[in-house]
């Protein structure tokens, strides 16, 4: 078990430094060389500035000098990185730490309130189908969860902005907040912090909505496999000789044996929701992380680019290993098997 | 097998041209075999099923509009007719309408359907020969191997995969669909061979694997023959989700206006620019954005219905009752494509 852990960190470790590798030399690939185009631009505009200073200005944008050899380059940058350093922003001038610092919360608010929603929709689902197999509200659930999941979640964005944003007007079509609004974060106005709130969960409603009706079908349907397969072993058919109720048979065999399993796939979908955020917040003009990556991509900012998608598999890298490290300890069956799941 | 076997034996005998017309027969009877088994019994299957049957002719009206639709619709262009007709207006000659620049809906998603499909079957190709190659030399390979293999796999997995196909697009701005098709599917294989890493192990555990180790078979018809018919589960039903997974990432990035795209538009492309052009607005626009929005869902909605309804094809038990030879032949079962015993993996 130890040896897991260490593995399991070891892992972690090297795909952060993998990705950081991919990063730098992708960054290096970059259409018209961001350094150079950066460069160039330097000179142009300031023809009196002296090489140094130019420099000193590449390399705090993009963390790498193209004057150095290769692999001091990468050695500046991957060290850059370790420190929280993931650049400058071409066009809005602030370190790309700002800029991800001010959209991430408003990302994970978002992502983490549509994947609780539609993993409790969908479990709950899931599990009443399993339970009326064969039944007409199993065929029925089976075929909107199936419909539902295979419409990619944009398209539900779009729909519902036309519908609930443009025409019936119930909805902002989008932004983070109202603009009238204060934004209040303070205990000690409770009344302006939960407007604020409120103001705020209004306008995320259709982001989440859309997002939580597409995964949602998709839970359902690995529920209703999980808790069917459950139903037939053995051990239930003990539970019901031994006279326990239907209840705990319910909750404590069926719902935690069937759940288990995805829970390492709800810690992945974590990590993966942040990227999938890319094209739902577009489609809502949300400004998320998202948004400003597209946003970089279209003003060639790559710095800012870059550190997006850093942040971003970073946050993948730690919910994965999460998952992997807690999941012993809620299935014990995994410990047994070193983790062998 | 035994039919060479034969052969090589009535060569040694002298009787070689004899044996000429039978084993010939024999090969004619070896292929109706094959195709018997792999597309005549699996082709009966999934029409027994009302959701295989539903998606597989969803599929074939996608591959057919592919393949005809451009020889025999006109090529949408510009001022090809009014601007913004609403559907069934002027009869028959626009049929789904036109969008603000006059150009015919119908046309735009007809013309903009090869390239989907080519990107769609190098994407999946590319997932399912990747998956399927990595994830049996790991698991059947094991040690080291499986170790260096597992560890690469897990970290191509924890990439996102959006972003990171972004990234991509921005560097070697693809215009080619089956360029497009691997980039989209870049990190989706390693999902695939982890699965069939763990298949292949549990599989390779088996005693009939065993068996045919005890007697000395090779590595690869031990896989060909033992491990590969029971992991075509999950290549299909993979092969599917990473289709899935084109079409949706394609259509978003496309959509988004991230991706270049020539003269004929993408289905993503039309939703942009039916968004943009103020279709969320005016209710007679409301065509131009429902057409692409149609096409790609009942697209998506086939391949999920067909993936799951062929899930029963693997199943051997299924298979026996809709095979013709497999029953009435009694053919030696190493010689079987499908042995039996896959019933107990998964």
């Amino acid at each position: 078990m130890q040896k897991y852990y260490v593995e399991r960190t070891f892992q972690a470790i090297v795909t952060v430094v993998s990705v950081m590798t991919l990063a730098f030399f992708l960054l290096r690939l970059m259409p018209g060389n961001p350094a150079d185009a950066y460069r160039a631009e330097l000179i142009q505009n300031n023809p009196e500035m002296s090489q140094a200073v130019i420099d000193q200005r590449v390399e705090r944008k993009l963390n790498v000098l193209p004057s150095d050899p290769l692999h001091e380059q990468y050695l500046t940058y991957v060290g850059g990185l370790l420190r929280g350093d993931l650049g400058e922003s071409i066009n809005e001038g602030v370190p790309v730490s700002e800029i991800i610092a001010g959209a991430l919360p408003w990302t994970i608010f978002t992502m983490s309130i549509a994947l609780l929603l539609s993993f409790t929709i969908g479990i709950s689902l899931g599990a009443a189908m399993a339970y009326k197999e064969g039944s007409r509200f199993d065929y029925g659930s089976s075929v909107l969860s199936i419909l539902l999941n295979s419409i990619p979640n944009y398209i539900v964005g779009i729909l519902l902005i036309w519908f609930l944003g443009y025409r019936l007007e119930l909805f902002p079509t989008g932004g983070r907040y109202s603009n009238d609004m204060e934004p209040a974060m303070s205990p000690l106005e409770p009344l302006a912090t939960a407007a604020f709130l409120g103001d705020a969960f209004w306008h995320a409603s259709l982001l989440i909505a859309s997002f939580t009706i597409v995964a949602a079908g998709g839970w359902a349907l690995g529920m209703r496999g999980n808790s069917i397969q459950v139903l037939g072993e053995d051990y239930l058919r003990v539970a019901r000789l031994r006279g326990l109720s239907e209840r705990r048979i319910a909750t404590r065999y069926v719902g935690r044996n069937a759940v288990l399993p995805l829970y390492t796939a709800l810690l992945i979908a974590i990590g993966f929701a942040l990227g999938g955020s890319v094209i739902l917040e577009q489609v809502f003009t949300y400004p998320g992380v998202g948004y400003y990556m597209i946003e970089a991509l279209e003003a060639r900012d790559y710095p800012l680019m870059m550190g997006i998608f850093l942040v971003m598999t970073i946050a993948v890298v730690i919910g994965v290993y999460i998952a992997d490290l807690t999941y012993g300890i809620i299935d014990p069956r995994a410990q047994a098997r070193g983790g062998e799941h | 097998m035994s039919e060479r076997t034969e052969s090589l034996g009535a060569l040694n005998d002298g009787d070689a041209f004899e044996t000429v017309a039978d084993n010939t027969l024999s090969r004619r009877e070896r292929y109706r075999r094959l195709v018997d088994r792999w597309v005549l019994a699996p082709g009966r299957i999934v029409w027994s099923d009302v959701r295989a049957r539903i998606g597989a002719l969803i599929l074939l009206l996608y591959v057919l509009v592919g393949l005809l639709g451009p020889r025999l619709y006109p090529e949408p262009a510009v001022n090809q007719g009014p601007r913004s007709v609403t559907p069934l207006a002027e009869g028959l000659t626009y049929p789904l309408g036109t969008d603000n620049l006059g150009r015919d809906i119908l046309g735009q998603i007809i013309w903009a359907t090869p390239s989907m499909l080519q990107m769609i079957m190098a994407g999946g190709l590319f997932v399912t020969v990747m998956g399927v190659a990595v994830g049996t030399t790991a698991g059947y390979a094991g040690g080291r191997t499986d170790r260096v293999i597992s560890l690469i796999t897990d970290i191509v997995m924890t990439i996102p995969g959006l972003p990171l196909i972004v990234i991509l697009a921005a560097i070697l701005e693809p215009q080619n669909p089956i360029v497009m098709g691997l980039i989209l599917t870049i990190n989706v294989w390693a999902g695939l061979a982890r699965e069939i890493r763990s298949q292949v192990l549990s599989i390779s555990r088996h005693s009939y694997v065993e068996a045919s180790k005890a007697m000395g078979l090779s590595t690869p018809s031990i896989m060909v023959k033992d491990v590969l018919p029971n992991i075509m589960p999950y290549v299909l039903i993979t092969f599917v989700n990473a289709a899935r997974q084109v079409i949706f990432a394609s259509v978003g990035l496309y959509f988004l206006g991230v991706l270049p795209y020539d003269s004929v538009v993408n289905w993503g492309v039309m939703i942009d620019q039916a968004v943009s052009g103020g279709a969320m607005h005016v209710t007679s626009m409301a065509h131009w954005l429902i057409a692409p929005l149609a096409t790609i869902t009942l697209l998506s909605f086939g391949l999920i219905l067909f993936s799951q309804g062929t899930d029963r094809m693997f199943n051997p038990r299924v298979r026996a009752r809709h095979s013709s030879t497999t029953s009435s032949d009694g053919e030696p079962t190493d010689d079987g494509a499908t042995p039996t015993t896959g019933g107990g993996v998964r």
